[in-house]
């Protein structure tokens, strides 16, 4: 039986373990994907080789202006008719097969392309959407209706590089130490049950959005059907999938901050919110109201990549593990301690994530612009506390550096 | 005219049990015992007896039991003994044939044919013995986003009017009037000691249940009895009922000799008359005239309290629902065949309407097709028998869950569909007083806590196995329900998979 | 000390009480034994007065200053100084009946017996025996209209 023929990510639900680690530096400076590689292949234990990827933030500095995307094609005419119909709706600026390397241990891969384009202006103005919302949607129309082709990340100046295999050996393919980035994540994948599909790989990703993600979530059919709502297909049926939808309604159209959305899909629990003083026990009660199907139950650990850092959750009850570190302005996040310890013998501050406390890093510019805004509205208590260039743990009282 | 009607059921009495206490003879408002002093034994006029169960349960020497009346029809599949019966008490009174309680036909019920899933190994299931385990839920509409000012922590409007409770379930509707005072109180005690809430159903509220307002639900119907502006202001949730489960398309006939003095004061209509609920709402002949009423309501109570509207699930339940929730509803209640009534008449309660099961999954998926579910709430009703049926009707899309026929078993009823004639010997479906001091509210309040916690505690029991700690996670999750023994079609409407797959 | 209480509200006429009362008040403790073939037929000291629209179960006060031991001319009938539940002891009772004529509520009563009637009366079984539990009426009580309660002034 070829692996086509199975059942993929999308045919059915499939549960995974997983590893997840993500390397940030603060001040936004790039380096190349030798620390992130070590990282995760440290916890090659916690991945069975049926899946391995990577999410690279500022890659792309020539193109930051354009999607980049990845798209990965199982024949000719997916490539065909994917060219086709981006050339019907995009303006392309350029495009290249993406270099990979021949991995032992790395078989079958898809035919691999990265395009750089921006939305046809006359199309995007025709559709009424705006720009991201009009490459959602043919994002989405891509991977749904043409058949072998699927798009592994549509962001700018980003990229995702995924697929089967072992995560140290999907980086070699992929020879992720040619590129530099200022924030990467890492995922290795085992899955129980997949044959295993490129598509199906992690980091997944919307637009600027990357997921890496380790558990699996009770909450899913519950969040699936509220996010499928709003127009967000769950083609795929994994669990990354439907959170990257959540933070992308949360965040892009209902426009919460990243942390806010976090906190909104691992909400307080009601005996907190009721010691609360009326006033903000109003507020999370109205939040939990409004935004109950977002809320996520059952294990997860996840670190959610974007443009302007990444940003960590554990569930409610803390079931997943999940380790934090730094060392001057680098961050590291890893399912163990060793993983971060084997690329930074002397990080500090190594701590685990509370669960359901979303803990953020952001880019020092990133902090900074906000900590202007909040300056210029000084009735944003929260905004204002954040020290710039600090990692902030937002949603809970405490500011741990 | 000599009638044809045989006895429904036979009392079996174990006379050597029996010590002729006389217990049963003052237990039985139908009259059935008899101790006969010169026979030396207790008799029975058996065609009476009703199954309530009563003398049964207060024999102090178990020496009771009712079986069916042992009459075998004669073995054909359409002339069935119950099919000539009901023909034998037409013609003998020329009546439509009245019954209580929800639907008993052969349908399916598709409960029965919902599992649950459990985790294993790559999720732990929660323990709700260490673990917060919610099954909090609000009532009410709500904005598809909130706006909020995220620095200050407070929402940039106030929420509309929600209710809370504490458990996922609540009493539905049943009027005083078509039960006893103290059943209502029972539950008005029992709602507000588990942060739920009762429903009056359309028969006014008591004065002596006014302080239990904060917990409970008044009903306006087609009759609106009992509605004035003080009542739709006590409640914390308004009801519009425009159809119940168990007798879709037609009204309600409290007959006149229930209408005591009590009764009357309360439903404001003179004593003695018959309180006739018209089928239809008169100033309801679509949905804009119900998006009138809605907002009528609204105003008198000046915008402080949900209104919901309660259908009964009918055919085209999906698109109805739709309507209602744009028409202005804050909280849909969809009634399914088999929920109770005091009285209906038999052919309508046995052959009209849907299952609740089907209906709820088909309003649940076309509200979210539509993109509004999460704007309203969902309340499932008509049967539900217990706490896993509750986490069906959740995880099928119900934010909640009304219950009566659940309730009142733990009252005392047993079920007999012998409301109608006021005669209830649990104190529940009767205003006769000697009947209705049968039941103490302070022990029907305690009966009904008790069996609330124990569902609750098994939903939270199921629910950890589920890997879910909280109440919203369930709802809608259609994907811990699989079905057995369904078809493509109805797998398709529950929106379920089969077991196995 | 506890006592029993009859809220009249509540009784239901159903008697299950005096069925109780009986069988605790045998040998065999059976109700069926009790009601068909022991002998003397045991005797329940509660009794369900009125009828169906109105009924209230009366049973022994065990009042503070009680009129029946007062009356007592043989020492049967005693106080408990400990607990305050009247007794009477057929021993020393003598059937005279001066305590079935002076009891304010009817609540003592004579046996038929063949050679000697004796007194009875509630004797507050349960814990005020120093057994465990609710007196047999109370537990029998189907609607609460007999409750075991803490007691003033007994």
């Amino acid at each position: 039986m070829s692996p086509r023929e199975r059942l993929r990510e999308g045919a059915t639900r499939i549960p995974s373990g997983c590893a997840i680690a993500g390397i940030m530096d603060r001040t936004g400076r790039r380096h190349d994907g030798d620390d992130i590689l070590k990282s995760i292949a440290l916890m090659h234990d916690r991945s069975n080789g049926l899946g391995g990827g990577f999410a690279a933030y500022g890659i792309y500095p020539e193109y930051a202006e354009l999607y980049a995307f990845h798209i990965m094609y199982e024949s000719k005419e997916a490539r065909t008719e994917t060219e086709a119909y981006l050339d019907a709706h995009f303006m392309c600026e350029k495009q290249e097969r993406i270099p990979t390397e021949n991995v032992r241990g790395i078989q079958d891969p898809p035919d691999i392309w990265r395009y750089f384009a921006a939305p046809h202006p006359v199309k995007l103005n025709m559709s009424g959407l705006d720009e991201a919302e009009y490459t959602m949607q043919h994002v989405f129309r891509i991977n749904a209706s043409i058949d072998g082709a699927f798009v592994a990340s549509s962001g700018k100046n980003m990229g995702a590089f995924k697929g089967v295999g072992y995560p140290e050996d999907i980086g070699e393919f992929y020879r992720i130490r040619d590129y530099d980035a200022w924030l990467w994540t890492a995922h290795g994948r085992f899955p129980t049950n997949t044959p295993g599909w490129w598509g199906g790989a992690h980091p997944f990703t919307l637009l600027n959005w990357s997921i890496v993600h380790n558990g699996e979530i009770s909450s899913y059919d519950a969040n699936r059907r509220y996010v499928e709502q709003y127009g967000y297909d769950c083609a795929l049926m994994t669990d990354t999938e439907v959170i990257t939808y959540l933070f992308d309604l949360l965040v892009r159209r209902h426009g919460f901050s990243q942390e806010m959305a976090a906190h909104i899909m691992c909400a307080p629990a009601w005996d907190v919110i009721d010691k609360m003083e009326p006033e903000r026990a109003a507020f999370e009660t109205a939040l939990r109201c409004v935004y109950s199907s977002a809320l996520v139950n059952g294990p997860m650990s996840v670190i959610l990549g974007s443009d302007e850092g990444m940003l960590a959750l554990n569930d409610r009850l803390k079931l997943r593990a999940l380790m934090a570190g730094e060392k001057g302005s680098m961050v590291y996040l890893a399912s163990e301690q060793a993983a971060i310890e084997i690329v930074c013998p002397d990080v500090e501050n190594v701590r685990s994530i509370d669960g359901g406390v979303p803990f953020v890093v952001q880019l020092d510019e990133v902090a900074a612009r906000k900590a202007r805004k909040a300056d210029e509205s000084p009735s944003d208590p929260v905004a204002s506390c954040v020290p710039p260039a600090r990692v902030t743990v937002a949603c809970n009282e405490k500011r741990e550096v | 005219m000599l009638d044809y009607l045989l006895p429904r059921y036979k009392v079996l009495r174990d006379n050597d049990q029996c010590v002729q206490c006389g217990v049963c003879e003052r237990s039985c408002a139908n009259e059935v015992h008899r101790v006969d002093e010169e026979l030396g034994r207790v008799t029975a006029d058996h065609k009476k007896c009703v199954n309530c169960q009563r003398c049964v349960v207060m024999c102090p020497t178990q020496a009771l039991a009712i079986t069916r009346w042992p009459q075998v029809g004669n073995g054909s599949n359409n002339w069935t003994l119950q099919a000539m019966q009901d023909i034998a008490k037409q013609a003998q009174t020329g009546a439509v044939l009245l019954s209580s309680m929800g639907n008993p036909q052969h349908y399916p019920i598709y409960w029965d044919h919902l599992l649950l899933n459990a985790s294993q190994v790559t999720n732990p299931s929660i323990d709700p013995l260490r673990e917060p385990m919610e099954t909090r839920v609000f009532l009410g509409s709500r904005p598809e986003a909130l706006k909020v000012n995220e620095g200050a922590r407070t929402a940039a409007a106030p929420l509309p009017p929600q209710i809370k409770l504490d458990v996922p379930i609540m009493f539905s509707a049943m009027s005083f009037g078509s039960v006893s005072l103290n059943a209502q109180k029972s539950l008005a005690m029992a709602a507000e000691e588990l942060g739920t809430y009762f429903n009056t159903g359309e028969g006014g509220l008591h004065k002596d249940l006014e302080r239990y307002g904060d917990h409970a639900v008044v009903q306006v119907a087609s009759g609106r009895f009992g509605v004035d502006v003080r009542y739709l202001n006590a409640g914390a949730m308004i009801e519009i009922k425009i159809g119940q489960g168990a007798k879709p398309g037609i009204g309600g006939h409290l007959p006149g000799e229930k209408i005591n003095e009590e009764v009357s004061q309360t439903r404001m209509i003179p004593q003695g008359t018959d309180a006739i609920s018209p089928a239809p709402h008169h100033d309801i002949y679509s949905i804009e005239d119900l998006r009138q009423l809605i907002y009528s309501l609204k105003e008198a109570t000046r915008y402080a309290k949900p209104v919901a509207v309660k259908i009964a699930a009918v055919h085209n339940a999906a698109a109805i629902a739709s309507g209602m929730a744009r028409a202005g509803a804050d909280v849909i209640v969809v009634d399914g065949f088999r929920g109770g009534t005091g009285a209906a008449p038999a052919r309508i309660r046995d052959n009209v309407g849907i299952p609740l099961e089907l209906a709820l999954a088909a309003v649940d998926q076309r509200l979210r097709d539509e993109g509004i579910r999460s704007r309203v709430s969902l309340v499932a009703a008509g049967s539900i028998r217990s706490s896993a049926d509750v986490v069906r009707a959740v995880a099928l899309g119900a934010d909640a869950v009304y219950c009566a026929s659940a309730a009142l078993i733990a009252l005392g009823c047993h079920q007999c569909q012998d409301c109608a004639s006021g005669k209830c010997n649990w104190g529940i479906a009767t205003q006769r007083p000697e009947l209705t001091r049968r039941l103490n509210p302070e022990i029907g309040a305690e009966r009904v806590v008790n069996l609330v916690r124990a569902w609750n505690h098994e939903i939270q029991e199921m629910m950890g196995g589920m890997g879910i700690n909280a109440i919203d996670s369930l709802r809608g999750n259609r994907l811990m329900l699989r079905g057995v023994g369904l078809n493509e079609k109805e797998l398709e409407i529950l929106g379920v998979k089969h077991a196995g797959e | 000390m506890k006592r029993i209480y009859a809220i009249e509200q509540w009784c239901i006429d159903c008697k299950r009480c005096e069925v109780a009362c009986k069988t605790f008040h045998s040998h065999s403790k059976d109700t069926v034994k009790a009601f068909t073939v022991e002998y003397p037929e045991p005797q329940n000291r509660v009794r369900v007065e009125g009828g169906l629209q109105l009924s209230v179960a009366v049973n022994c006060r065990h009042c503070a200053d009680p009129k029946c031991v007062e009356g007592c001319i043989s020492g049967a009938m005693t106080k408990n100084p400990v607990t305050g539940v009247v007794t009477s002891n057929p021993e020393k009772c003598v059937g005279c009946r001066t305590c079935v004529g002076m009891c304010p509520f009817g609540c003592v009563r004579i046996e038929d017996a063949v050679e000697k009637g004796v007194a009875y009366k509630c004797d507050l079984c349960g814990d005020g025996l120093g057994q465990p539990g609710e007196p047999s009426c109370v537990a029998a009580c189907p609607n609460r209209a007999l409750i075991y309660v803490e007691s003033e002034g007994c």
